[in-house]
This record gives structure tokens, C-alpha cells and sequence, in this order.
């Protein structure tokens, strides 16, 4: 068993693009759901909104970059009220399976076999990152740190993804501790006591949506750019529910709760995977193959997910207190 | 002196109220609310049908009546949460109906809830602050510059522990308000009512589950409202309570109201007594009306198999 490999591959993924692309997804998540208790299932709808209207501005219609960057904004803006103006007059469930219908409709538009010119169809689109990477101050190379490092394309998807997830953390810090946040954690307490006290609670619920729904386009961008190609599949629900995970485990209404769950969620994922991975080629474990691994590892996840949930409710930065007075 | 305050507000109350008619819907001489043909259908169910009622402006106005007398959805329609079928009603001379609740509170018309609705995540200065009105730091733009808004913060927050203070919350300061009994979440609920400012508060039931070592102590607080010129319009079942504090009781039965007038004799009103005793309706059947019921119950039962055939 190499554990050196173990213990690199877990690490490089605990501060690697994935834990850059969740951290994000989540911190919008935790705006949404943390603070304003809206339930969004759909948070993978605003991540391919902002991949697919970078990719697509670029890539189908010839587009500079800062315009593909403007268009996946605005597309998370307009998503957010085209999701928010039907159905955050209603009670918080029905949030919940409107925004994983749009979510999913988002995905089978962009994969359609009519729009296969504009969004690529199944294959997706590619050639929109060159703008990107020629920004690229590393010069070619391997960068890191004894055995973890990264290319030097990897090094500018993390520069730029780090700075991006600590100006949201920033950003959510500063309105959160405001009369603003305060409203939006009176929402998720009890909308009709904000309603009596003269507060729009609609037009809180929906800049809360905008919101959060603009720092997941934000990881949408990392997403597509880190992989120089999107692909419709990418963003099925799944991202979502890890997305919750990240959340729960590093405790939703915390500034630092997302992205210290996103490093954790995929520095355990990958060492867990990458354990079993090396124990099944040296004969430690006999009765599974190497194919079997990742099934078996979303499995632990699942559990892992369900412990939590069972013996740390508030997750890691969480308040045991305030969890307490649900019950209530 | 200010005992003397605390008489003439009491007085100007029951004077204005002085030798008025106990007929539903009589005019006050000074209404701050005035209530034309409010409905309210569920279905077939009528909940409210208010033809008329005017709410006297610096008094305190108990609505009472049985169970299921529509009492809360009155509460509700005229507050904005929930939508009258028909008719209108003015606050202030202006029209309120199809006005958002969050315009209504805006206006000076604040209520609370029957289910306390403490804020149970939030700190009871949290709680306070969030009622006061026009917070530059509620935009979300400004609140990225503490500096636009902590001055205005500040006031708040003095205003917030100056009522906080007067509703011996003081000492719960910091605590979440999940964290507080019944009583103490009727109070803060109260507080935070007057942090917007109201001119009209409505308080639904304050003193359900409340124990009754701080009753006593909410009703002053109640009092109190009146003699800082608000004027209070509340629901409640307590009749000791009612007694005790209102000036003028509007009575609701079945959905209308039936009896208004002055607290000490209204409760021997015979229309009132028929609605809570339900002289006309709770008799018991007599042997004929039984049979009668179970022969249409029949007839009708063989009208339907015989449709279907």
C-alpha cells in the first residue's frame, strides 16, 4: 500500500478544483438555504446556467470572455427570478421541486438534439477557455509542495477559484451581519412575523435566490474553465445533493461552514477511494475489484452523510444550541 | 402625575364611549378603523361577514366570541394576510384592502400572532431590532458599508433596550428567543411590535399560554399602549382579562358581528348569551325531528341509488 499516494491524491483534492467548484456551490446553497431557508434543489441549474453561458457566448457565438462572464451572471440572475416570481409566494416544498425541475430542465435543454448547434447536444462544448488560460501569470510547469502540486494550468483554476470563494465569503460576512441578513434569518425563522413587522418578504426571498444563485454560476465558470470543455451530464442533480453535504457537514448559516465542508467532503472522498483503490491492487481486500470502488465509495457517502446527520446535526462550525431549539 | 395621565386617558376612552347604542356596527366619534361589509368564504363556509364596524381611536377594543366565530380570519383580512372576498376597509381614512401585509404594518396597523412567532434562531435584541422601519442597512448595497448604517444601528439599539427594559427582557438580552418561555415570548413579541412604531396594534389572544404570575403583568403592559396614545384592538377568550382591561367589546358569532358595548354589560346582552350558550341551537332533538332526519336521509340515499341505475 502506497500511503504517500493516499495522503497527496487526498490533500491535492481537499484544495483542488473540486473543493473550489463545491465551496462555491455551497456558499450560494448557504445563502439560500443556511440563512433564507429556501429549499433549493436546483443549485446544479445555476451552476450549468453560468458554465453553459460562458461556453456558449465564447465558443457558439464567437464572443470575448468578459462577455461570456457578464452572460453566465445575467443567466443566474434571470434563472433566479424565472424560479423565484411562480413560486416564492408559496410554502418552502414547493421551492424545492420547482427548482429540481428547472434544474433538470436547464440540463435537458442545453443536451437537446434541436439546439445541438448553439449548446453542443450530448457532447457539450469546448474551445471558450483559451481567453482564460492566456491570462495565466504561472509559466509552465509543475508547482507544489514536496509530493502534492499541480500544472500551472491547474495553479490559475485555484488562484482564481480561491479568490473568488474568499470575496464571497467576504461578501456573505459583510451583508450577514447587516439589518440585511438579519431580515433573511428572520425569513427563515418565520416569514409571517417578518411580514408583520413591515418587512417584503418576497423581495427579500428573491434577492436572497439572485444572490446565492449568482455564486453558483460562479463555480459554474471554475467548472467549465477548469476542464477547458461542459458537458451537459456534468451537471446532473448530483452536484446538488454533494453540494448539501459540503453544507450540512460544514454547518449551513456559517460564513466558513461550506468551504471547509467542500475541502473536507472531497479530501475524505478521494482518500477513502484512493484506500480502497490501492488496498484492492495490493490484495488487502480480496472480494471487490477496482471497478466495484466508486460505487462502494458514493455508498460510504451516503452513510457517512446519515452519521452525520444522526451525531452532528449542526456540522463542524454549527451551534449545538441553536440546533436544540428546533425541537422545540 | 402620572396616575393623572393614566386616568384621563382611561376617562377620554369611556367618554367617547358614553350612552353609544349596543347595535352592531355603531359609529364612534373618532374611528381609526372603519370596516364596511368585509366577507370572507371558504368554500361554502362563510367565515366572516362584517357589515359595519368603526374601532375607536385611543381606546382598547376586545373582540371576543365562541370558538369558530371567524374572530382570527377578521384578524387576518385586516392585516393583510389573508384576501377579503368582498368589501373594504380604511386605516387611518385610507383604503386597505388588497394591501400587502408588510404596507399594513408600514402604515401603523401591527399585530401579533396567537401562536407566538419568536424569532427562535435569532437573539431577543435581534428579535427587537428587526421591527424598527426604514433601515438604511436593509438595502443590500448599503449593507456591504457598515459605516451607512451603524449610527442608525445604534439608535436602534437604544430604543431596543429602553423596551426591553420596560418588559423586563433586559436580562434575556443575548439570549436566543427559542430559549424563552410562553409568557416571555408574548412579551418580546409585544416589544418588537413597538419597535415599528404603531399607531393601531392588534394583538391576537395575548394571554394564551400565558401563566398566569405574568398575566397581570402583560396586561399593564396592554394598559400601558393605551396611555402612550395607541390604540389597541385585541381577540381573547379570558373574560376576567376583557373585563379587566377593555373600554368597548365587539362580540362575533358565526362569522358577523352580533353585540357591541361596554365591557360590564355585555357579556348579559341576550344575543350575546344565545351565542355563547346557543339558546336556539343546541336544544336537544326532539323524537319527530329524529325521525323526520333519518326519513330525508333515506329518501335521498334511494334518490341516488336510483340515479345511478
Amino acid at each position: 500500500m502506497d500511503w504517500n499516494l493516499i495522503f497527496t491524491r487526498a490533500i491535492e483534492a481537499g484544495i483542488g478544483t473540486e473543493a473550489v467548484i463545491y465551496a462555491l456551490a455551497a456558499i450560494g446553497l448557504n445563502i439560500h438555504f443556511g440563512y433564507t431557508g429556501l429549499l433549493n434543489f436546483g443549485q446544479a441549474g445555476f451552476l450549468a446556467v453560468g458554465a453553459y453561458g460562458l461556453a456558449t457566448m465564447i465558443a457558439t457565438f464567437g464572443m470575448p470572455f468578459w462577455v461570456g462572464i457578464a452572460t453566465g451572471l445575467l443567466g443566474a440572475v434571470v434563472f433566479a427570478l424565472l424560479l423565484g416570481i411562480p413560486t416564492l409566494r408559496l410554502r418552502a416544498d414547493y421551492l424545492a421541486i420547482v427548482t429540481i425541475a428547472a434544474a433538470e430542465i436547464v440540463r435537458l435543454v442545453v443536451r437537446s438534439v434541436a439546439l445541438r448547434d448553439t449548446f453542443g447536444g450530448t457532447d457539450g462544448l469546448e474551445a471558450f477557455s483559451d481567453d482564460f488560460y492566456a491570462m495565466n501569470p504561472y509559466s509552465p510547469g509543475e508547482y507544489g509542495i514536496g509530493p502534492i502540486g499541480f500544472d500551472h494550468r491547474t495553479m490559475w483554476v485555484l488562484t482564481v477559484g480561491w479568490v473568488l470563494v474568499a470575496l464571497a465569503c467576504v461578501l456573505v460576512y459583510l451583508v450577514m451581519n447587516s439589518p440585511w441578513g438579519r431580515v433573511l434569518k428572520a425569513i427563515r425563522e418565520d416569514e409571517d412575523a417578518v411580514r408583520s413587522l413591515g418587512k417584503n418578504v418576497f423581495a427579500y426571498k428573491m434577492q436572497a435566490l439572485v444572490f446565492g444563485g449568482v455564486v453558483g454560476a460562479l463555480g459554474g465558470f471554475l467548472f467549465a474553465l477548469s476542464r477547458a470543455a461542459t458537458q451537459p451530464d456534468l451537471f446532473s442533480t448530483e452536484i446538488t445533493f454533494f453540494a448539501y453535504t459540503v453544507l450540512i457537514l460544514g454547518g449551513a448559516a456559517r460564513v466558513l461552514g461550506p468551504v471547509v465542508g467542500a475541502a473536507i467532503f472531497w479530501l475524505l472522498l478521494i482518500l477513502v477511494k484512493t484506500g480502497m483503490e490501492e488496498a484492492v491492487n495490493n490484495h488487502v481486500i480480496t472480494f471487490i475489484n477496482v471497478n466495484q470502488v466508486g460505487s462502494i465509495n458514493y455508498m460510504l457517502v451516503g452513510v457517512g452523510l446519515i452519521l452525520l446527520l444522526i451525531y452532528r446535526p449542526q456540522g463542524i462550525f454549527g451551534d449545538k444550541r441553536e440546533i436544540a431549539l428546533d425541537a422545540r | 402625575m402620572h396616575a393623572d395621565a393614566v386616568t384621563t386617558r382611561k376617562a377620554a376612552a369611556l367618554a367617547a364611549f358614553e350612552g353609544l347604542p349596543t347595535e352592531p356596527g355603531t359609529p364612534k366619534p373618532d374611528p381609526i378603523l372603519v370596516i364596511d361589509k368585509v366577507v370572507r368564504r371558504f368554500g361554502g363556509l362563510t367565515a366572516v361577514d362584517v357589515e359595519h364596524l368603526e374601532i375607536q381611536r385611543g381606546a382598547i377594543t376586545a373582540l371576543i366570541g365562541p370558538n369558530g366565530a371567524g374572530k382570527t380570519t377578521f384578524f387576518n383580512q385586516l392585516t393583510g394576510f389573508d384576501s377579503a372576498d368582498e368589501g373594504s376597509w380604511t386605516f387611518n381614512g385610507k383604503q386597505l384592502k388588497g394591501v400587502p401585509a408588510h404596507r399594513v404594518a408600514r402604515q401603523g396597523m401591527v399585530r401579533t400572532f396567537q401562536l407566538t412567532k419568536a424569532l427562535s434562531r435569532l437573539t431577543v435584541m435581534e428579535n427587537m431590532r428587526l421591527g424598527a422601519q426604514s433601515q438604511r442597512g436593509e438595502n443590500f448595497f448599503r449593507a456591504l458599508i457598515p459605516g451607512i448604517w451603524r449610527g442608525q444601528e445604534n439608535e436602534i439599539t437604544e430604543r431596543a433596550e429602553e423596551l426591553l427594559e420596560r418588559f423586563k427582557l433586559a436580562a434575556k438580552r443575548d439570549d436566543f428567543a427559542g430559549s424563552l418561555s410562553g409568557g416571555q415570548r408574548k412579551l418580546l413579541e409585544m416589544a418588537r411590535a413597538l419597535m415599528v412604531g404603531p399607531e393601531l396594534v392588534m394583538l391576537d389572544e395575548p394571554m394564551a399560554g400565558v401563566n398566569p404570575a405574568l398575566t397581570q403583568s402583560l396586561l399593564g403592559h396592554v394598559k400601558d399602549l393605551r396611555e402612550e396614545g395607541m390604540t389597541v384592538l385585541f381577540v381573547e377568550h379570558d373574560m376576567d382579562m376583557v373585563r379587566d382591561i377593555s373600554d368597548w367589546v365587539v362580540v362575533m358569532a358565526q362569522g358577523a358581528v352580533i353585540a357591541e358595548g361596554p365591557p360590564d354589560t355585555i357579556m348579559s346582552d341576550p344575543r350575546v348569551v344565545d351565542a355563547y350558550l346557543g339558546a336556539h341551537h343546541d336544544a336537544p332533538l326532539s323524537a319527530e325531528e329524529t325521525e323526520e332526519q333519518l326519513q330525508d336521509a333515506e329518501a335521498e340515499l334511494e334518490s341516488e341509488i336510483e340515479e345511478k341505475a
